[in-house]
């Protein structure tokens, strides 16, 4: 274990549970600002005690909802609760909508509750990174669960996948057949299976037809994903999700599954961030390098093609810089 | 190792004090400053000054727009200023938009709201009103 330093004065605001230094520093990682970089580093070694959970889903299947409920069942059991959702960037504007508050009912001065909405920004490695830093933030803040949630696909879904110990994937009745449940790539990543909108006629075949699909072979290293039933309206259902939820948690801890898990998500971690250095560093190389800038214009003139000119890019940044 | 600074998109809370259900002019609005590249969190509907303000203060935002056609706007935003001022000194700048008479506009403006814009604005001019209030200096 690393050997506890002293705070610098951000990080001891954050773990005091200044909501304001906590906003301000998932500001800073989110913009790259490297004033992130002290305070992630002092609090690392008092992270990843609690569990991180991921609610994935098509679009409009009651995920922000959901979180919702789940926000209102945990504040009953007395936990802290934080939640980042994660939504697209307009690919054209780089802007967006951030909507998932709407749904969020919290009791007036309930400080056990921190909500955060997040916007992809159109980085693939970039998402996942300041989700799991926001993550470890809120960790060291003193929340006892951690909420990801985001929509089901492309690299927004990335968030969840590197980043959360317990992945619930959220669909409801009527998204297609089985077969499109299989497409979707949703189904090898599910840990708990929710079937949200139960309250709609067809919820029981859409169950079944779940249930079928996990017999098949869903869920990995000795776990099958339970199906739970929820609806927010009626509502029903936030209770056993949660049971399934903390279920998968014990089965992690008694399997050796979080260890592994752990490991490999620190991984990616660690190789994606010299990924997105070393790949920014040498695209600007490929414009600014002398030596380097003749590749692109000859790739460019068709005189030579891409595999080469990368070859001889990584060979040079390899002789050093 | 630093990561490289990335240029932050302009946050901006767009919420909805009070109890009149016409969202449609802060969804617009929304809409535009998304067009614009900024990152709007979009707050709904009914929302409290204490829920407004804990929200601006979470999502870290640089302004907070607030529309309102009930005719509240002189109990609730002078309670939403407040709040901010005292929870976040350094300074969350507020914009309106709605139905307010000019005489309100006009105290509402001293008190510290930034920018009223009514019935028949122009979204360019709103979103050119954001970016300056969020970026004074650019």
């Amino acid at each position: 274990m690393t050997r506890r330093a002293p705070l610098p004065p951000a990080a001891r605001a954050i773990v005091k549970g200044d909501l304001r230094a906590l906003a301000r520093t998932i500001s800073a990682v989110e913009n790259g600002d490297p004033s992130a970089d002290p305070i992630l580093r002092a609090i690392y070694p008092r992270t990843g005690k609690v569990p991180v959970i991921g609610l994935t889903g098509p679009l409009g299947v009651g995920k922000s909802s959901l979180v919702s409920a789940l926000v209102g069942h945990l504040r009953g059991l007395g936990r802290a609760v934080g939640v980042v959702a994660v939504d697209p960037s307009s690919p054209f504007s780089g802007g967006s909508v951030l909507g998932d508050r709407i749904r969020l009912e919290r009791a007036p001065g309930d400080t056990g509750v921190f909500f955060r909405s997040m916007a992809s920004r159109g980085s693939v490695g970039g998402v996942a990174a300041a989700t799991r830093e926001t993550a470890r933030l809120l960790d060291a803040a003193g929340f006892d669960v951690i909420l990801i949630e985001t929509v089901g696909s492309g690299q927004v879904d990335l968030a969840i996948r590197e980043v959360a110990s317990t992945r619930v994937v959220v669909l409801v009745p009527h998204l297609g057949d089985e077969v499109q449940t299989l497409k979707a790539g949703l189904f090898e990543i599910a840990d708990v299976f929710c079937v949200n909108k139960s309250d709609l006629p067809g919820a029981g075949s859409a169950e079944r037809d779940l249930a079928e699909l996990v017999s098949l072979g869903g869920g990995r290293d000795g776990w099958s994903p339970p199906i739970v039933a929820t609806s927010t309206v009626t509502p029903s259902g936030i209770d056993r999700l949660w049971a399934a939820i903390e279920s998968h948690q014990r089965f992690l801890d008694s399997s050796g599954g979080r260890l592994s898990g752990e490991r490999l998500r620190l991984k990616q971690e660690i190789v994606g961030r010299v990924r997105d250095e070393v790949a920014a560093e040498l695209a600007e190389r490929l414009d600014k390098d002398p030596g380097l800038r003749d590749l692109l214009d000859r790739v460019v003139a068709r005189t030579l093609d891409p595999r080469s000119a990368a070859d001889r890019l990584l060979a040079a940044s390899r002789r050093g810089r | 190792m630093p990561a490289k600074r990335r240029s932050a998109p302009i946050r901006v809370l767009i919420a909805k004090p009070g109890l009149d259900g016409h969202d449609r002019g802060a969804k617009v609005v929304a809409r535009a400053l998304r067009d614009a590249g900024m990152e709007v969190i979009y707050a709904g509907l009914r929302q409290t000054p204490e829920e407004i303000v804990r929200a601006a203060i979470e999502e870290d935002v640089d302004l907070v727009g607030l529309s309102i056609l009930s005719g509240a706007h002189m109990a609730l935003f002078p309670k939403v200023l407040r709040l901010l001022k005292k929870e976040h000194p350094n300074g969350i700048k507020v914009f309106a938009g709605g139905i307010i008479p000019d005489e309100d506009a006009r105290r509402l403006k001293r008190m510290g709201v930034r920018a009223i814009f009514g019935p028949g604005a122009s979204l360019e001019e709103i979103v050119r009103t954001a970016e300056k209030l969020a970026r004074p200096s650019s």
